[in-house]
């Protein structure tokens, strides 16, 4: 009997698939690094929010990333002056329409999004590639394409700091033909806050969650003595 | 052992004693703590199978409390709010961010619809391995299947209800099923979604069934399992009836009351389970992208259709059957025949009472030809389930029909084979430790 239980828990070795076709560059960083996320959220403020929402998100919930109400206010909010406020867009959705053929997507939870089945954290990885692989392509109407998101309707916003990049069709890798204002390690590393920052928006509470779990399991695991003692006392009448 | 035979409860004087014996006067109150718990008696060797029963009954309850919070700040409303997100959407990452410990609820909420399948799943393989649902139990066994189907029902209307991307198409697929059953369908499929398309109507009734009706239905279907397995009592790994031992009292010599033996036992398992669920709860609440689909995290989209439709994990071996079917019979189209077989998939539970036709009932004094059969049958659930995640191919249309003959032939074929296996002698008394 115990044997046939074994074999039934090993028997369906399951592989999971990974998805897509592009490799995907792990992302380097780690949402508890308060000063990334803050950078991340200047970066996001500055390039994103521009044509993208955050909806789902108030800027009350940046203090939780060590600013005060006076840095927040004076550094990050441009479409709002109450703290209270969700993270809306400035431009119009049906402008954008227009202008880009779709409505840029909503980024608060982006990061989730972009995760894959077997694989819910890989969100992280797919926006840290896609944001550092834009080429230039004089068949797209905005000049830029992407290698991980292909014909993809936005322009390459970050060109100012990555500079341009072109693919070698040849070897299929990009190649930075026009260098722009950060070097190259610098824009990863910008990038990588960047994605730390929708990362960490993607869930605010996410490493209270964490630490909440650690407190949880021990109350359980103390309860768990108790009760089994408990069992132990009364079963040792059963024969 | 059932309710109803026990004398009313005697006050001692005191007023607790008075009190209790007005209400038991009024009320079956000693009878049915006695009937049910105190001197219920159980066989005393259950094993580690026997938990998930009482853990199913839990997670009901987690989800009754948490859906009820969570009712108090969920909007069922497909129309946009302001920035463009459809409100029922909006309203789900309020929960998440802004209403104070909502993401605990949500959570709590959304890994207890999992957990209700892996326990119900494993409590169904219990029976299966002690053929619990043999006579005297097989209305047990039918309320049982009853409860499986509703709970099916009710994380199919749920699911609509955050208004994801995989909400909207996974209804917009299921509910494009029915319209495949000849004459009726097409009209069929729009009673149920309340409008041509799924939208706002389709919205709206999910959540009245996900809230009131289904759960109504549940809790009646649960009270009716437990009823009519107080009424047989308990089977046991062993597969022998502890009632054909008695002793002077007409008390069975391996029964034991359910309280206070199982009620502390299951206290550790429930402890155990909740410390499970809390580590996928607390450090992976979107089960690695099976309990919560990452594509879920987009908003309801009606002209974007997501390049691959999965049902939730829990859905997917049935979804293999339905995808396995890709022939046309007697005129009628394949899809149909595929909503058919994925339906008997269900419902063919149901029959085992009468399929098996097997002199004992324990897999444990059962031969070579269950074991095998039984290992079989669970590889192919766990290979229907696989494929029921991943896209269509050529591949997995094959092997998922070799598992759904497999499957099927699984419960048509036991009337014969279930005879003709080695069976080892069945003890009298139930063997304890």
């Amino acid at each position: 009997m115990k044997k046939f239980l074994i074999a039934l828990l090993f028997a369906p070795v399951i592989a999971f698939a990974s998805g897509g076709n592009v490799h995907l560059d792990k992302w380097p960083g780690s949402v508890g690094d308060k000063p990334a996320l803050q950078n991340g959220a200047k970066l996001f403020v500055n390039y994103c929010l521009n044509c993208h929402g955050a909806s789902y998100m108030r800027y009350k919930n940046l203090l939780d990333l060590g600013l005060t109400e006076q840095q927040v206010k004076e550094n990050l909010m441009f479409t709002s002056d109450k703290i209270g406020e969700l993270m809306r867009v400035a431009a119009r959705s049906d402008e954008q329409k227009l202008w880009f053929g779709a409505t840029p997507p909503d980024l608060t939870i982006i990061a989730r999004a972009r995760g894959e089945a077997g694989n819910a954290a890989a969100g992280a990885d797919w926006l840290y590639t896609y944001l550092r692989s834009f080429y230039r392509d004089a068949n797209r109407p905005t000049g830029w394409n992407n290698v991980v998101f292909e014909n993809v309707g936005m322009p390459h916003i970050l060109y100012g700091l990555q500079g341009q990049q072109v693919l070698n069709h040849e070897t299929h890798k990009l190649e930075l033909a026009v260098p722009g204002s950060m070097a190259p390690a610098e824009f990863d590393k910008a990038v990588s806050d960047l994605v730390g920052f929708m990362v960490w928006m993607g869930e605010p509470q996410q490493e209270f969650r964490r630490t909440l779990g650690w407190f949880v399991l021990a109350f359980l695991a103390v309860l768990f003595v108790v009760a089994y003692a408990l069992k132990k006392e009364y079963w040792k009448d059963i024969h | 052992m059932a309710a109803g035979n026990f004398e009313k409860y005697k006050s001692d004087g005191s007023l607790a004693g008075n009190a209790l014996e007005w209400l038991d006067a009024r009320f079956p109150a000693t009878s049915m703590w006695k009937g049910h718990l105190s001197e219920y008696y159980a066989p005393k060797n259950f094993n580690f199978w026997y938990f998930f029963g009482s853990l199913a009954l839990l997670v009901l309850v987690i989800q009754i409390v948490t859906g009820i919070f969570l009712v108090m700040h969920y909007k069922p409303d497909a129309a946009l709010n302001a920035n463009g997100v459809p409100i029922a959407f909006a309203s789900v990452e309020y929960i998440m961010r802004d209403v104070s410990g909502g993401w605990l609820i949500r959570y709590m909420h959304s890994t207890g619809a999992s957990a209700f399948f892996i326990v119900v799943y494993l409590h169904m393989f219990r029976g299966l391995l002690y053929g619990s649902y043999r006579k005297p139990r097989e209305l047990t066994w039918l309320f049982g299947v009853g409860i499986f189907l509703c709970l099916m029902g009710e994380a199919f209307f749920g699911y609509l209800l955050p208004w994801g991307q995989m909400s909207f198409w996974g209804a917009q697929v299921i509910v494009n099923l029915f319209s495949a059953i000849p004459v009726i369908g097409p009209d069929l499929s729009i009673i149920i979604r309340g409008d041509f398309v799924v939208g706002d109507a389709t919205l709206n009734r999910f959540f009245s069934f996900h809230v009131i009706a289904f759960p109504l239905v549940l809790i009646g279907l649960v009270a009716a399992h437990v009823l009519a397995l107080h009424e047989t009592g308990s089977n046991n790994p062993d597969g022998v009836e502890i009632k054909a031992n008695k002793d002077a009292n007409g008390i069975p010599l391996d029964g034991i009351p359910f309280h206070p033996y199982y009620t502390v036992k299951d206290i550790v398992g429930v402890i155990v389970f909740l410390m499970v669920f809390s580590a996928v709860m607390f450090w992976a609440p979107e089960g690695g992208g099976y309990f919560l689909e990452t594509p879920n995290f987009y908003p309801a989209d009606p002209l974007k259709t997501p390049p691959h439709i999965a049902p939730v994990w829990y859905f997917t071996p049935f979804y293999s059957i339905l995808r396995a079917v890709t022939f046309p019979l007697f005129g009628i189209d394949a899809k149909f025949w595929g909503v058919v077989a994925m339906g008997a998939s269900v419902v063919i539970f149901a029959f085992l009472p009468w399929l098996d036709r097997s002199p004992v009932k324990s897999i444990r004094y059962r031969g070579p030809i269950y074991k095998t059969l039984l290992t079989i049958f669970v590889i192919c659930f766990f290979i229907l389930g696989y494929l029921g995640t991943l896209s269509p191919s050529p591949m997995g249309e094959l092997v998922s029909q070799i598992c759904s003959v497999f499957y099927f032939g699984f419960f048509l074929a036991m009337p014969w084979w279930s005879r003709m296996d080695k069976f080892s002698p069945v003890p009298d008394r139930v063997t304890f430790k």
